[in-house]
């Protein structure tokens, strides 16, 4: 049976599935799902094809996930949701505000799902996201005890757990990002973690070379070369290739006038060396609008040594909106399709690697995520 | 519209009488697991009591509401017989009826 090319979106005001046809020209938009919940992300887990995962909260109403097996034509309330364990007398009681970060769990783990919240926490369901339970190695001590206290600063919405990966080679090989804390990784499941900052800038603290507390906005694992990472950060783009330990800062290699900050980062599903970003403004006041009003991703092919410019089809001018940490993706079509979702709440899509772009939706709400799916 | 209300039963009229049944009223936003009731009738001596009764009912309904730490959330007003309540150790007497009101805080 055919496979059909599904964008699942993620808004402040509820989700939506745009369809795509066979050819990706032309997209039927579906949805609101949730409509007033502030959706942080939905993704369909490429085990089974058919489970649906959305996070959701409301200005008022504490954080849940929804799961869906019929592609968001009825949905079911997680019956436990990731929280926090009732705190002790000698510890500071969290809560979760937000499950803002959903990834399935290894294709060896059925049913296996993670989570990242804000405030930075992790948790994991076994049961394809009906309970959650915590992650006491990585919630209680990111860095180690060794390391010093268990919480860093906190980003206006608080510190926030991100990119969570799960090494196809091995489900207890993982990365997970706190924003603010630093890259860390585990090898035994998330039982124990330590950071892997070496060479990321951390310009907004007062010790430059810190071995965590470091900002990361969105960190990817190449799917067929499990040891090569990019980074989106705060301070730079990087590339990480393991066993190595230090993060180059490849986006020294960006146009100075752009620079090199930004959300999103996404890898070519086949190729290790190519990857894009979208550039936004990190100067001055940190305005966090395409640079000079000119929206624009760029490419590298080279693993970062170069970057080309990819703006064709996108305003020319005056054109002021970002694109989140979760709202880029590919598929996994030859040639590659490319979306990201905008601030302003568009989706533009190239199906060129990027050549060339259009709007394939408009005036939906700020746009929180943006995932590929084939059903 | 008009709003759906569950009319107690006798028995219920006899608790209310007792002091154990409290009416409590329910704000839009959570009618998606009430089943679109405004109001429904819910024995207890505290609000605890009263936020443990409708999780038996409505499952999930009291996360939404209340954190893992068991703190009402930031945007969530809870009143007893008209006066705002600050935890769930707020005792309940009776004839004390419950709201479950969208705090203001948007604007």
């Amino acid at each position: 049976m055919a496979r059909r090319l599904v964008v699942l979106i993620g808004t402040r005001k509820g989700a939506f599935l745009l369809h795509a046809d066979p050819a990706r020209r032309r997209f039927t938009i579906g949805g609101p799902h949730f409509l007033g919940n502030i959706v942080h992300h939905v993704v369909l887990d490429p085990r089974d094809r058919r489970t649906l995962l959305a996070s959701a909260k409301t200005g008022h109403l504490g954080p849940t996930v929804f799961r869906s097996t019929n592609m968001g034509r009825t949905w079911k309330e997680a019956a436990r949701p990731p929280a926090f364990p009732k705190a002790g007398d000698d510890a500071k009681p969290r809560s979760v505000d937000a499950t803002f970060w959903l990834t399935p769990g290894h294709a060896a783990q059925k049913d296996v799902w993670w989570a990242g919240t804000i405030p930075g926490g992790l948790f994991r369901s076994a049961d394809g996201g009906v309970t959650w339970d915590p992650i006491d190695g990585f919630n209680r001590n990111p860095a180690g005890a060794a390391w010093g206290p268990p919480y860093f600063g906190d980003t206006p919405e608080g510190s926030i757990t991100h990119s969570v990966i799960v090494d196809p080679r091995d489900p207890r090989h993982m990365y997970v990002s706190l924003s603010t804390g630093g890259f860390y990784e585990t090898t035994d499941a998330g039982a124990r973690w330590k950071p892997l900052n070496k060479g990321m800038a951390a310009d907004f603290l007062p010790d430059k070379d810190p071995v965590y507390g470091h900002d990361p906005h969105c960190v990817v694992l190449h799917p067929q070369q499990p040891d090569r990472l990019y980074q989106a950060s705060h301070c730079g783009i990087y590339r990480l290739d393991r066993p190595g330990d230090t993060w180059l800062r490849i986006g020294r290699n960006m146009p100075k006038k752009i620079g090199d900050i930004g959300f999103p980062i996404v890898t070519h599903p086949r190729d290790a060396d190519t990857a894009w970003v979208f550039p936004m403004d990190g100067t001055t006041v940190w305005p966090r609008t395409s640079p000079g009003g000119r929206p624009a991703v760029y490419r590298t092919r080279d693993a970062g040594a170069t970057w080309e410019r990819q703006d064709r089809g996108l305003p020319k001018e005056q054109a002021w909106f970002t694109v989140k940490r979760q709202a880029m993706a590919t598929d996994a079509l030859d040639p590659v399709g490319l979306y990201f979702g905008t601030t302003s709440g568009e989706i533009w899509m190239s199906r060129d690697e990027g050549r060339t772009w259009r709007c394939v939706a408009a005036h939906l709400p700020h746009i929180y995520s943006v995932a590929s799916a084939t059903v | 519209m008009a709003l759906r209300r569950r009319a107690p039963a006798a028995h219920l009229q006899r608790r209310f009488r007792d002091g154990l049944m409290h009416r409590v009223q329910i704000a839009p936003l959570l009618r998606s697991y009430t089943g679109g009731l405004a109001e429904d009738s819910v024995p207890g001596h505290t609000l605890g009591e009263i936020l443990a009764g409708l999780e038996a009912r409505y499952s999930g309904i009291r996360f939404r509401v209340i954190d893992e730490q068991d703190r009402i959330r930031p945007h969530i007003w809870l009143f007893v017989a008209g006066r705002l309540a600050r935890d769930l150790s707020q005792p309940l007497a009776p004839g004390d009826e419950v709201q479950i009101v969208a705090a203001l805080s948007g604007g």
